[in-house]
């Protein structure tokens, strides 16, 4: 193996400042935005669905100045990362624009990536206060079955795998709390 | 290929999740240890065009320009991103925020009491080349207080987001200027356990990169993660 000839570049906050640049669209600032938390590009006869969740620290309160990133495969369960196609999986939100602090991206529902992988959204976590972003993973309570032999929750503590099952609460809806820190907290990986 | 082939990010030069000096890490950032997995199928990236971008995306001094020119030092903002092996990272989204040369942001929130400049934003992006280069012409930001600890000011910077080659290799950062009193006393530069860590989030002055009679030049380059050998590649 060749060995590192250079550093990783430190992390550093994104800050509370970062709506007008990476958020601009959602903000109404007026600046373009490349990605939203819309991930409905064209109409497709595939599932549609919301995720709702907050992002809440360790006193128990829902930041106003964090974001969500997320990228998921498609409905048959295919990343698609090129912005041209008629799907791209990649979404971002601030939490700062509604009254509850909550995100909400509306997307289609991602398919099982090939064998023990289950229908899930890949997430990073950015806030004022966290010095480097924090990656997760979102699966869906109502797949069960998959669930149980996915690859990733089984090497995950059974009683920790809760906490990365987002709650079906509607037809098409799902509510995701991340929990930064507490008797919740969301499991982070060291990916 | 599965995402364990990349280098894991290297703790040594990146800050501790929680670091108390800036307060609210405290409650911000999770307690228990992050979790290795095995095995992680390979996540890419989300990937960019230049045709979605106008050219004065990466000109902070022309894409809010209303009527006059910014106020403020004008400077150019340029580096290449490599990976840890020293290879060039091309097409690779850069977006950047800073306040403006008085230390204001833009954000409704922010109420430091310093003017707003109706010709500037302070928002811009690019992708690099394909030899990994990047360049933005802005203003110099100014430096502004915030409230972490009695007379707390931020040593100028401007934030940078970038995208990698894969999931995993995501950074958001800031970039310092050479010479800055207030290194010393800032915890979120501070927060870096590495002093050439540190050294390395400040751009340094270039007079060869310097344009005569328009702006001084800063070089910024950015290393993001490798991935070890892959001799399949095509
Ligand atoms: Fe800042």
């Amino acid at each position: 193996m060749k060995k590192n000839s250079f550093l990783q570049t430190s992390s550093q906050t994104v800050g509370p400042f970062f709506a007008y640049g990476l958020t601009a669209e959602q903000y109404q600032y007026d600046f373009p935005s490349l990605v939203t938390g819309s991930l409905i590009k064209t109409e497709m006869n595939e599932e549609r669905i919301s995720i709702k969740g907050r992002v809440i620290d360790g006193k128990g309160v829902p930041l106003n100045d964090a974001m969500i990133e997320i990228l998921q495969a498609d409905p048959q369960g295919l990343y698609r990362t090129d912005p041209n196609g008629d799907f791209f999986g990649f979404g971002r939100m601030g939490t700062g624009t509604e009254k509850t602090n909550t995100f909400n991206f509306e997307t289609y529902k991602p398919g099982k990536i090939n064998k023990g992988l289950a229908p899930h959204i890949n997430i990073i976590v950015f806030a004022r206060g966290m010095l480097n972003h924090l990656f997760t993973r979102m699966y869906f309570s109502d797949e069960k079955e998959e669930n149980d032999k996915d690859l990733i929750l089984n090497q995950i503590g059974a009683s920790l795998r809760s906490r990365l099952i987002a709650n079906k609460v509607g037809d098409g809806d799902y509510h995701f709390d991340i929990f930064l820190q507490g008797e919740k907290e969301t499991v982070f990986f060291d990916i | 290929m599965t995402n364990n082939a990349w280098n894991k990010r290297d703790w040594y030069n990146h800050p501790n999740l929680i670091y108390p000096d800036y307060k609210s890490t405290v409650f911000r950032n999770p307690k228990n240890s992050l979790i290795k997995l095995e095995n992680l199928p390979e996540i890419p990236s989300p990937s960019f065009e230049k045709t979605s971008m106008r050219s004065i995306d990466s000109d902070l001094t022309l894409n809010a320009k209303k009527n006059y020119d910014p106020i403020g030092e004008r400077i150019i903002v340029l580096g290449k991103v490599k990976d840890e092996f020293g290879r060039p990272v091309p097409d690779c989204l850069i977006e950047i925020w800073q306040a403006n040369s008085a230390g204001r942001y833009v954000h409704r929130e922010e109420i430091h009491d310093a003017p707003l400049d109706p010709n500037f934003l302070g928002a811009g992006m690019t992708l690099t080349d394909k030899n990994g280069d990047y360049k933005f012409t802005t203003i110099k930001p100014g430096s502004y207080p915030w409230d972490n600890h009695h007379n707390a000011w931020r040593p100028a910077h401007i934030h940078f987001s970038i995208f990698g080659r894969a999931f995993v290799d995501r950074l958001v950062t800031q970039m310092y200027f050479e010479g800055d009193p207030l290194f010393k006393y800032d915890p979120i530069f501070n927060s870096i356990p590495d002093k050439k860590a540190k050294d390395r989030l400040i751009a340094k002055f270039s007079i060869d990169q310097t344009i005569p009679e328009f702006a001084h030049a800063y070089i910024f380059n950015i290393v993001l993660r490798g991935r070890e050998a892959t001799p399949m590649e095509a």
